[in-house]
């Protein structure tokens, strides 16, 4: 079988690879994806080890609430993106400096 | 068995391999896309761990929402920006992006530390559990007991996601709807 340690290596490759794609990229909807990617890394944590749980299923059950939880806030960063478009005429974290207004 | 193992290497390599793609590409659009494959590959992963519903629900909430939202909001946040950052980034590697990687390097080199220093295939609760037969099977039935538990067990996170997504969607809803005029 495959062991509990090559499913935690994949998930730290992906959870660094989303930290790179936060910090680099200039574009909100990017940095979004590198946040959904650190989420999946840990999602496939939770379902790695949820496989020694047959009884309650702890693993696999809070991988669905963390599912869940991200399109739910997947939803409402994308409408907060599309405000700050038709308010600043661009999506770059960078430019946008004042918040008030 | 030798099977198994050839395909779960695959489907590490493809998610890796795309989501380095995503963080390599200048093209917007063509990362949205291989963001597309890396929670494809992702899914292909849950199955090989025995969790068949929650990769269902990956493909059914990530793949067929969350993706179509991202392209949605994507191509409604206007083509001007989008040149003029792909004007900024046709340099290729910058220096900027130095520290970055390092950090990110350095972050996964110290996890890669923690998870030998853990020494996680002997953890004592695995090894229990795989003693008392407590571990998922590949012939075991996990989606009634899966239902069972989120409505005994598990009641009461589940009513607390559920006003939690409602509020998440009336926000949204709130936040997207016309401005008028005051």
């Amino acid at each position: 079988m495959i062991n509990l340690s090559d499913f935690l290596i994949v998930s730290a490759g992906l959870f660094c690879v989303g930290l790179y794609v936060i910090l680099t990229k200039r574009n909100a909807i990017q940095v979004l994806i590198g946040i959904e990617m650190m989420l999946n890394a840990a999602i496939l944590n939770l379902v790695a080890f949820g496989k020694y749980d047959r009884l309650y299923n702890g693993g696999q059950i809070f991988a669905l609430f963390a599912i869940v939880l991200a399109a739910a806030t997947t939803a409402v960063a994308l409408a907060i993106i599309l405000n700050v478009y038709k308010k600043y005429k661009t999506i770059d974290p960078d430019q946008i400096h004042e918040l008030k207004d | 068995m030798t099977m198994v193992k050839a395909l779960f290497y695959l489907l590490g390599f493809m998610t890796l391999a795309s989501a380095l793609f995503v963080a390599a590409s200048k093209n917007l659009v063509r990362s949205v896309f291989m963001f597309f494959v890396t929670l494809l590959s992702l899914a292909g992963l849950y199955v090989l761990a025995l969790a068949d519903f929650v990769a269902i629900t990956q493909v059914v909430i990530y793949v067929g929402g969350i993706l179509v939202l991202m392209l949605f909001a994507f191509m409604l946040s206007g083509k001007e920006t989008l040149s003029n950052i792909q004007q900024q980034n046709s340099r290729f590697i910058s220096v900027s992006h130095l520290p970055v990687l390092l950090l990110a390097v350095l972050f996964f080199i110290v996890l890669i530390n923690i998870l030998f220093k853990a020494d996680i295939n002997n953890l004592q609760w695995t090894n229990k559990a795989a003693s008392y037969k407590l571990d998922v099977r590949p012939d075991s039935q996990m989606t009634s007991n899966i239902g069972t538990n989120l409505m005994t067990t598990y009641l009461l996170p589940f009513e607390a996601i559920s006003i939690l997504l409602m509020m998440a969607l009336v926000g949204a809803a709130h936040l997207s709807r016309k401005e008028k005029k005051a």
